[in-house]
């Protein structure tokens, strides 16, 4: 550890507005990327699931009615 | 033989998006261990820098994020050239894929450079060599970005993108050559912060774990979008059909 | 080569047919280092140290605007489609097309640069640096630039675009321009630099046309 105490370590020798807002910058666009892929991927999973429910439910002929209903909405 | 068979393979985004998942999940848990143990280290463990005191502990944000800018326009110049000579849809997804890591990544080191450069050297922008290819790397980025939005049509878009990826990867050498060499004559006496002669390792290990960590995380998440482009251009598949069904459970 | 020089014919007529299309960037270029004068208040001192930055700065930004013009009216009439098709190697044609522009954009500013340089103070002790530069700089601009405008030619608002994506491309010409003159008026050895703006001009000339071909297949397919 190169620091004493909590409180030297925030400050970083007088340096602690730069480290943290550098730091902190750095976490909020990591996270951004990281956070923006997961919503992208569940919103895509959402409206796919409603489209599906849609057709599934206009077009029943399109579906096999003797395969699970899980598969042939998948399928049609 | 083999490695034609597996360049053939990867041409299927089906095969990909198959195969991938424990990749990204391997990345994603490496990065994160990496990234953690890489940034405590080097917040509260490395030791000082003598000439410039804390502010030195930038270099564990900055470094990174500077290195994978550059690799990341690189990553989409060699994705472009498979694009354009063998077709690979896979090649297309990478270039779209890219984009906004390395452009967020690209800010993000001109920004930390920025806080860096204040306290270093009294102001928050110097035009120093490697701060004006950064930011002519930004430009690079926000064109191919520019140039995706105003095509209408997505392979058609794919393909333009990838012209100018490739022209741009080489652009990039001689752009640094150019902007190094022109502004060494002009401040011969710069203080060259990430040449620090001799760092010693417990200064540099954790620049090497965060380098690599974030290098994991890029893999990560590039792995993850290029899933969500699959299934996005993929979406009248049966096989895409059944895994958004699959997903509703 | 009987393409090559059919090609550059067919592309000279079309210039002089439209040749105040063609002036009208060379009449950008000086409109704007006038103002650049009127805004630093024409101070000799200041206008002689900032002419080289000014020059080639402008002489970029015309270039850009001449290129947009480039492949637009063979693209909007269907000529260019059967330009790619028919031409044995397309490289020869793409080559007359862009030279043809230099001769009109980069070519016809290297033998203005006097005039912008006595307007601008510029010692003439720097005026071969300036011209030499342009002369042998110029060129690796129209084909960069080529490659944007091949690009952006099937765009509705290509215009801001095109400067997006070529200008950061242009860095290193401007650099080495623009330094040589500067280096020149403090007295230092420029040959480095001519000849970087040479070899640059020369790895433009050869890789570019492959760069243009593409481009415009994409634009053509859309």
């Amino acid at each position: 550890m190169s620091f004493d105490s909590i409180g030297e370590f925030m400050t970083m020798g007088g340096h602690g507005f730069y480290v943290w807002l550098a730091y902190g910058a750095t976490l909020l666009v990591l996270a951004a990327n990281v956070l923006s892929l997961s919503f992208a991927r569940r919103r895509y999973l959402r409206d796919a699931q409603a489209l599906a429910k849609r057709q599934g439910g206009t077009e029943p002929a399109a579906c096999d009615p003797i395969a699970d209903p899980e598969n042939s909405r998948g399928l049609g | 033989m083999k490695l034609k068979e597996w360049w053939h393979k990867m041409g299927s985004p089906r095969w990909f998006y198959q195969i991938s998942g424990p990749w990204q999940v391997g990345c994603g848990i490496l990065a994160a261990v990496l990234l953690t143990v890489g940034t405590i280290w080097g917040l509260a463990f490395a030791p000082e820098d003598y000439q410039q005191g804390n502010s030195f502990r930038i270099i564990y944000v900055h470094v990174p994020s500077a290195m994978l800018a550059q690799s990341a326009y690189m990553l989409m110049g060699a994705a472009g050239f498979v694009l354009l000579v063998w077709r690979m849809k896979l090649a297309d997804m990478v270039l779209a894929s890219v984009v906004p890591f390395g452009m967020s990544m690209t800010a993000l080191a001109l920004f930390t450079g920025a806080v860096w450069g204040k306290p270093t050297w009294g102001a928050w922008w110097v035009w120093d060599a490697r701060t004006t290819s950064m930011l002519v790397l930004l430009f690079l980025y926000f064109g191919i970005y520019a140039l995706r939005q105003a095509i209408p049509r997505e392979e058609a878009a794919g393909r333009a993108c990838a012209v100018l990826a490739l022209v741009g990867t080489i652009n990039i050498p001689i752009i640094k050559y150019s902007v190094d060499w022109w502004l060494t004559l002009h401040q011969p006496a710069t203080f060259k912060v990430t040449e620090a002669p001799a760092m010693p390792p417990e200064m540099w290990l954790p620049l090497l774990l965060n380098v690599l960590g974030l290098y994991c995380l890029f893999g990560a998440n590039l792995i993850g979008r290029l899933k969500l482009t699959i299934l996005e251009r993929e979406k009248n598949t049966s096989w895409v059909k059944q895994i958004v069904a699959g997903a509703a459970a | 080569m009987s393409g090559f020089t059919a090609q550059l014919r067919r592309e000279w007529l079309l210039l002089v047919q439209h040749s105040e299309e063609a002036l009208n960037p060379l009449v950008f270029l000086f409109l704007a280092i006038s103002l650049f004068a009127l805004a630093t208040g024409g101070g000799p001192d200041v206008l002689r140290d900032t002419a080289p930055a000014i020059i080639w700065v402008l002489v970029l930004l015309a270039n850009l605007l001449s290129l947009e013009a480039l492949f637009r009216r063979d693209f909007e009439d269907g000529s260019l489609e059967q330009l790619l098709l028919k031409a044995e190697p397309a490289f020869l044609v793409l080559l007359a097309k862009v030279l043809v522009h230099w001769a009109m954009s980069g070519l016809a500013m290297t033998l203005l640069a006097p005039l912008a340089a006595l307007i601008l103070y510029l010692p003439s002790s720097a005026l071969p640096t300036l011209m030499l530069g342009l002369f042998i700089g110029t060129p690796a601009l129209s084909f960069i630039g080529a490659i944007g405008a091949a690009l952006t030619v099937g765009l509705r608002r290509g215009g801001v675009l095109l400067a997006l994506l070529v200008l950061p491309l242009y860095v290193p010409v401007l650099i080495f321009g623009a330094g040589a003159v500067s280096e020149q008026m403090a007295g230092i050895e420029t040959t480095a630099q001519i000849y970087w703006l040479g070899v640059i001009t020369m790895a433009a000339l050869t890789l570019a046309p492959f760069g243009i071909h593409a481009a415009l297949k994409v634009s053509l397919e859309q």
